[in-house]
């Protein structure tokens, strides 16, 4: 009997909870595994999946997104030796499920620490809730692969954004192995979206796209394009989160920023006694 | 001319005198391939049109969307607001068209005939008791009548499907010539409801009947049952204008509707047309795509190819 030939495996995109290939067709490689080169227009379909999964998302009660990011820790969990067969440290894996973890529990505690009744001059009930922005495109940071990636997704969710996600160009194994994880773990379709290849061709259509909302570019290491995506993002005033420190230390507490900065507050007025 | 293609036409006009002779005409009609039109489509679909080809197509097909609102919940400011929107589809950019004519019901006809009232965008109204079309004809004729008196010079009326699939062909026949006569000076355009005709060999039948007597638009469907227009039945409908042209001389329009609401889809369609029957149909005149979602996708695909920049939704108007 002839021996047997391992199964090898191509490294797709992430778009509306599928796994598709590039529109392009293109594909390049590392870690000798081929990945999927996204294009132009793969962050355009990524757009509009992410914003077809807004309604819903940001339309769950809290408790219910809670829920739902607490069993990706679980499959987070489950394939952890996935990961580390992919040179992630296994102490890294172990933090970015306690990350995830952290992060989930925020989910219905977001609006009683950043909303409620506000002392008003006037007989009304006034009330401060935050809300989610929309669909935030994400440029993750490279190193470290994993526990970079968790700590820029998994804050812009919790409260309700969508998003697409550009992942590292040298670091995309670990950010398609992650979307295995989000595909099997009761997240809806489109409410992360995550795109490998290179950064210039894909991310300055999402800092330009008119139904992008706010972007956060963590891992944009070019100084040059960094201002480019800021001044394209300025077309439709979209939030801007700026680049980090190269020497960022992302095991430090993480703190409440990321996320803080891609919720808007609402408040409303209501009379009173009526 | 041959002598037998005059004999041929005069043969056509007598058809709808007699059951028997119509009956034996439609069934005489070639059977459709339907793995054959099915592949054909998808194959014409896969076609890339892209830079200052997709610009023109995207032009073209704005002039040929029929704006479409077809809900119980319509209101003379809703219409109204889609008949502005008709006229000038992108108030930010001037050299855009206006689209093709707006499609409403006979109750909503008047508030948009002041709107359009000297624009060159036609004003269409469904009758005959639409979607489904079981009613007596009287009512569908006067549905007819108290349309075009309000203004409105298309009416798309629905045929009989019930009569057509239970084989009474000349009742069919007859309600058409009879709505045609009470449409007077306006474009009668007739709903074959493919969706619920169920085989394409019915499709391409009751293309003809419709043609034969005197609709000058076949469209596809109303919108209202769950499979509307696809590309394969628009193409079964294609061909029979293209025959009947062959066959008569006269050119009859084709409106495909309900389900297309890309550009994508819009351009696979214009594809279609200009391969099966030609630039002769390549006119608002000619084809028009029953839509509103439509529209809007069209604009953002415009703004896009302008602007190198992805449009959004929040930047054009709901409808």
């Amino acid at each position: 009997m002839s021996e047997r030939v391992a199964v090898r495996k191509t490294y797709k995109l992430f778009i509306g909870g599928k796994f598709p290939r590039s529109e392009s067709g293109r594909s390049y490689i590392v870690q000798d595994s081929n990945v999927s080169l996204a294009s132009r227009k793969d962050a355009r379909d990524a757009v509009v999946a992410a914003r077809a999964a807004v309604k819903g998302w940001a339309g769950a009660i809290a408790y219910n997104r809670g829920q739902i990011l607490y069993r990706v820790a679980e499959m987070l969990e489950g394939r952890r030796e996935q990961f580390v067969a992919l040179d992630v440290p296994g102490a890294e894996v172990d933090a970015a499920v306690d990350r995830w973890v952290w992060y989930a529990g925020w989910s219905d505690k977001l609006s009683q620490v950043y909303g409620g009744a506000n002392p008003v001059a006037g007989p009304y009930f006034n009330l401060s809730a935050p809300e989610p922005t929309g669909v935030v495109a994400v440029v993750a940071p490279e190193a470290p692969a994993l526990l970079g990636l968790v700590s820029v997704i998994a804050p812009a969710i919790v409260g309700g954004n969508t998003v697409v996600v550009a992942a590292s160009p040298a670091a995309p194994l670990a950010a398609v192995t992650l979307a295995e994880v989000l595909a099997t773990s009761d997240l809806p379709g489109g409410v992360v979206n995550i795109l490998t290849g290179r950064l210039p061709e894909t991310v300055p259509a999402l800092a330009a796209h008119m139904d992008v909302n706010a972007i956060d570019l963590t891992g944009v290491t070019d100084a040059e394009l960094a201002a480019e995506l800021e001044v394209k993002a300025a077309e439709n005033l979209k939030r801007v989160l700026r680049p980090v420190a190269a020497d960022h230390d992302w095991s430090a507490d993480p703190g409440l920023g990321r996320m803080t900065a891609l919720l808007e507050t609402k408040t409303v007025w209501h009379p009173k006694g009526v | 001319m041959t002598a037998t293609a005059t004999s041929a036409r005069s043969d056509l006009s007598e058809l709808g005198r007699s059951e028997t002779a119509l009956r034996t005409f439609l069934h005489g009609l070639p059977g459709v391939d339907q793995v054959g039109a099915e592949q054909r489509a998808a194959q014409l679909g896969t076609r890339s049109i892209k830079t200052t080809a997709k610009a023109q197509a995207i032009d073209l097909a704005i002039r040929m969307v029929d704006l479409t609102t077809l809900e119980g919940a319509d209101t003379p400011g809703k219409v109204r607001a889609l008949a502005a929107k008709a006229l000038r589809p992108d108030p930010a950019d001037p050299s855009c068209p206006h689209v093709g004519a707006v499609c409403v019901y006979p109750l909503m006809v008047p508030y948009v005939a002041e709107v359009l009232r000297g624009s060159g965008v036609h004003l269409a109204s469904v009758a005959t008791a639409f979607p489904s079309g079981q009613a007596p004809l009287e009512v569908k004729l006067a549905d007819t009548r108290a349309a075009v008196e309000a203004g409105a010079d298309e009416i798309d009326m629905v045929i009989n499907r019930g009569a057509f699939l239970a084989g009474r062909y000349s009742e069919v026949y007859d309600e058409i010539v009879a709505t045609k006569q009470a449409c007077g000076d306006a474009h009668l355009k007739v709903i074959l409801e493919t969706g619920e005709l169920a085989t394409y060999d019915n499709v391409r039948r009751a293309s003809w009947l419709a043609m034969l007597a005197g609709g000058d638009f076949i469209k596809t469907s109303t919108g209202k049952v769950p499979v509307a227009a696809t590309l394969p039945v628009t193409l079964v409908m294609l061909e029979a204008v293209r025959d009947f042209r062959a066959a008569t001389g006269r050119q009859v329009g084709v409106k495909p509707a309900g389900g297309i609401k890309t550009t994508k889809d819009a351009i696979k369609y214009l594809v279609m047309v200009n391969e099966t029957v030609g630039p002769d149909w390549l006119d608002p005149d000619w084809f028009r795509f029953g839509a509103s979602s439509l529209l809007n996708d069209l604009l953002m695909q415009r703004t896009k190819l302008k602007t190198g920049v992805y449009a959004g939704p929040d930047y054009f108007t709901l409808d």
